[in-house]
C-alpha cells in the first residue's frame, strides 16, 4: 500500500505512538490562561544562566530530559533528536544536543518546527528506522528580540499586529514498532508544506505573512485526505495570532472550504489573554510546542479530543532579508494526531 | 496560490486592527513637551543659577539630559516611558541617548570590545552619519559661496 | 513670570514636534531610526537656512531638545567654523558643536552597559 496520498501528504500506517511529552514556559506564560498546565516554569528570563541564549538552551535541555523521564527511558535509549529553534545556526538545539549526547538532526522551520519535527519523526518511525525519538523545539522572548527586533531597553512602541515571542519549550517522545503499543496518542498523517509568499514585508506582521502558507497546507491536506473541518475535533494552528487567524478564515472561504471557526484553535491566540497586552498574540516555536505538550496532547491521550490536526506555521525571514527589502515567505507543516483506540468517541 | 499580492494586501489592510491615533499623539505631545520643559529648567539652572554663558549652558543641558536618559535606560524605566509615549520619548535628545545605551547594554554579553564597543552606535549611528554628514555638506556649500561671492 | 511663559512655550513647541513624529510613526511604515534621520537632517537644513533660529529664540528648549535642535546645532557649528577658519571648518564645526551630547552618550552608555543588565520587557 503506498503511503503517499496526493501531492503533499503521507499516511503513517503503523501509527507511530506518542509515549510522553514535556513542556516548560516562562513567567508571562504562567500568568496566561494555560499557566497551570505547563510542567515547569523557569524562574526568570536568565534561568540561572549567564546569558539569554544560555537560558533558552538550559530550558530546552531540561524539557527533553523530563520527557525522557516521563517515558521511563534513559537518554542513552533515545535514538534520534529532531530539534530546531529560532536562533542563528539553531544554537539552542545544537548545543543542547551536545550536552545530552543524543544523535541529532538539526531542523529549521522557524515557528513551524514542532510540526516539522513531528512530521519527519513520524516518517522515520513509520519507516522502521528508529523506534525511540524525541522531537523538540523552543523559543525565548529575549533571544528573539535580540536577534530579530530591538534591544530590550529600547523605548520603542510595538504595533497592533506585533506578536509576543513565547518563552517556552516542548518535547515529544515518538515511538515506532512495539514501543508504540503503550501510547495514548498516535500520529496518522503528515502534510509537508510549500513555501508561500504573498508579498507581506512588515516584520511586525508575522500573522499576515504566514496565513497564506497555513491556508495552502490546510487546503492541500484536506484535498489529499478527502477530509474537512468536520473530520477533526480541533484544527490547531501554531502562532497565527488574532489577525493571522482572521486572515486564514477568509483565505479558506475564498477557496470554497467550509470553515468551522469554533474548531480553529490558534495557540498564539490562547497562550496569553487580553490583559497581558500581547497585541496580536503569542508567537515562536515554543508557542505551538509548549501548548501542544501542556494542553493538547493530554486532551488527546485521555480521549477528550479524538482527532486533531496540528499545523504550525513559520516565517522564513531573517533581519538581513528584511533590511534588503525582501518580503516574508511562510511555510506550514501539519500532522494528524489521534487518540489511540481508533476514531473519535 | 491564485490570490494576487495586491488583493491580499488589501485584505490584510481591511482586517488589521487600527491603532488609536488620537491617544498616541496626545501622549507623545505631553511627554515630549515635558522632557523639553525639564531641559529648559536645567538650562536655566546653568544660565541663571551658575551664570554660565549661553553656549556652555546649552552643552551642559545636553549632557545632563543624556545622563538622565542613560540612567533611566539602565534602570529599565526608559523602555516603559517609550511604550507609553512613542515619539515623545524618541524625538528628544533623550531618545538618541536611549538608542545608544540600549544596544550597549544588550550586547555586553559579547564582550567589551566587539560587544559594547562595536554595537553601541548600532541604532544611533545613522543619526550621527546623516547629521554630521549633512552639516559638512552645508559647511562646504557655505565655503564655496564665500569663494564665489 | 517670563520664566513661566518660557516653560509653557517650551512645552507646547516641544510637544508639537514630538506629536508630528508620532503621526509619522503611525501613518507611515517608517522605522523610528529613519524618522530620526529625517528629523536631524531637516534640522540641519532649516538651521543652515536661518529658519530654525527664530523658533529657538521663541521656545528655547522646546526647539533645542528635539532632534531638530541637534541638527540646528550641527549646522550652526559648521557655518560658524567656516566663517572663522574657512573650508576646514566644514569638517570640524558641526561635530565640535555637538561633541558634548555625543561624548556623553558614548560615555554614559558604556557605563550603563557595565553597571546594569537588560531586563525582560514589562
Amino acid at each position: 500500500m503506498s503511503k503517499r496520498l496526493g501531492a503533499q501528504t503521507v499516511a503513517l500506517p503503523s501509527r507511530p505512538g506518542i509515549l510522553a511529552w514535556a513542556s516548560t514556559a516562562g513567567q508571562k506564560e504562567k500568568e496566561g490562561p494555560y499557566g497551570e498546565k505547563f510542567d515547569s516554569i523557569i524562574p526568570d528570563e536568565l534561568n540561572g544562566q549567564q546569558s539569554f541564549e544560555g537560558a533558552e538552551r538550559a530550558m530546552l535541555e531540561e524539557t527533553i530530559v523530563r520527557c525522557a523521564q516521563k517515558a521511563n527511558k534513559a537518554l542513552g535509549d533515545i535514538q534520534m533528536l529532531l530539534c530546531g529553534d529560532l536562533l542563528n545556526q539553531i544554537i539552542s538545539a545544537g548545543f543542547a544536543a551536545r550536552n545530552l549526547g543524543i544523535p541529532f538532526y538539526g531542523l529549521y522551520g522557524a515557528c513551524s518546527t514542532m510540526a516539522e519535527s513531528l512530521s519527519i519523526g513520524g516518517m522515520i518511525a513509520d519507516g522502521g528506522f528508529a523506534d525511540a525519538m524525541v522531537c523538540a523545539t523552543c523559543s525565548h522572548f529575549c533571544t528573539a528580540e535580540r536577534q530579530y527586533r530591538a534591544p530590550l531597553e529600547l523605548g520603542n512602541q510595538r504595533t497592533p499586529t506585533a506578536q509576543w515571542t513565547v518563552t517556552g519549550a516542548g518535547a515529544v517522545m515518538l515511538a515506532g514498532g512495539e514501543q508504540a503499543r503503550h501510547a495514548g496518542a498516535v500520529l496518522t498523517h503528515a502534510t509537508c508544506g510549500r513555501v508561500i509568499d504573498l508579498g507581506i514585508s512588515d516584520a511586525n506582521n508575522m500573522g499576515a505573512a504566514m496565513a497564506p502558507a497555513g491556508c495552502d497546507t490546510l487546503a492541500n491536506h484536506f484535498r489529499d485526505t478527502n477530509r474537512g473541518f468536520d473530520d477533526y475535533d480541533l484544527v490547531v494552528t501554531g502562532d497565527l495570532g488574532h489577525l493571522g487567524r482572521d486572515l486564514l478564515i477568509e483565505l479558506l472561504k475564498e477557496r470554497k472550504i467550509t470553515v468551522r471557526e469554533d474548531k480553529l484553535f490558534d495557540c498564539g491566540c490562547h497562550i496569553f489573554d487580553a490583559r497581558q497586552d500581547a497585541h496580536s498574540g503569542g508567537s515562536g516555536c515554543g508557542c505551538a510546542a509548549s501548548m501542544l505538550c501542556a494542553h493538547l496532547l493530554p486532551e488527546v491521550a485521555s480521549g477528550r479530543l479524538g482527532r486533531i490536526l496540528f499545523m504550525a506555521t513559520g516565517a522564513l525571514l531573517s533581519p538581513t532579508t528584511t533590511m534588503q527589502g525582501e518580503s516574508i515567505p511562510g511555510v506550514a507543516h501539519a500532522v494528524v494526531i489521534e487518540h489511540e483506540g481508533g476514531k473519535r468517541r | 496560490m491564485k490570490k494576487s499580492k495586491q488583493a491580499y494586501a488589501e485584505l490584510v489592510k481591511k482586517l488589521s486592527p487600527k491603532s488609536d491615533m488620537a491617544k498616541g499623539v496626545w501622549r507623545a505631545f505631553a511627554v515630549g513637551g515635558l522632557i523639553c520643559v525639564i531641559g529648559q529648567v536645567i538650562n536655566d539652572v546653568f544660565s541663571y543659577g551658575l551664570k554660565w554663558g549661553t553656549q556652555s549652558a546649552a552643552t551642559a543641558t545636553s549632557i545632563c539630559l543624556v545622563f538622565l536618559s542613560a540612567l533611566l535606560t539602565g534602570l529599565g524605566v526608559y523602555d516603559r516611558i517609550g511604550k507609553y509615549a512613542g515619539a515623545g520619548s524618541i524625538v528628544p535628545i533623550t531618545g538618541f541617548a536611549n538608542a545608544t545605551v540600549a544596544p550597549a547594554m544588550e550586547f555586553r554579553r559579547e564582550g567589551l570590545v566587539m560587544g559594547i564597543g562595536a554595537k553601541i552606535f548600532t541604532l544611533s549611528g545613522p543619526v550621527l552619519v546623516y547629521g554630521i554628514g549633512s552639516s559638512i555638506l552645508v559647511g562646504l556649500i557655505a565655503a564655496l559661496v564665500e569663494v564665489i561671492g | 513670570m517670563s520664566m513661566m511663559l518660557m516653560y509653557i512655550k517650551a512645552f507646547v513647541v516641544g510637544g508639537i514636534l514630538c506629536a508630528i513624529g508620532q503621526v509619522l510613526i503611525l501613518k507611515t511604515q517608517l522605522t523610528s531610526a529613519r524618522i530620526l534621520v529625517g528629523y536631524v537632517t531637516t534640522g540641519v537644513i532649516l538651521g543652515a537656512l536661518g529658519i530654525y533660529k527664530p523658533l529657538v529664540d521663541f521656545a528655547g528648549a522646546g526647539a533645542t531638545v528635539p532632534l531638530l535642535g541637534f541638527g540646528y546645532s550641527l549646522a550652526r557649528g559648521s557655518l560658524e567654523a567656516v566663517r572663522e577658519i574657512g573650508v576646514l571648518g566644514a569638517f570640524t564645526g558641526g561635530i565640535t558643536a555637538t561633541a558634548g551630547g555625543i561624548s556623553a552618550a558614548l560615555f554614559f552608555g558604556y557605563l550603563a552597559a557595565i553597571l546594569f543588565k537588560p531586563k525582560m520587557k514589562a
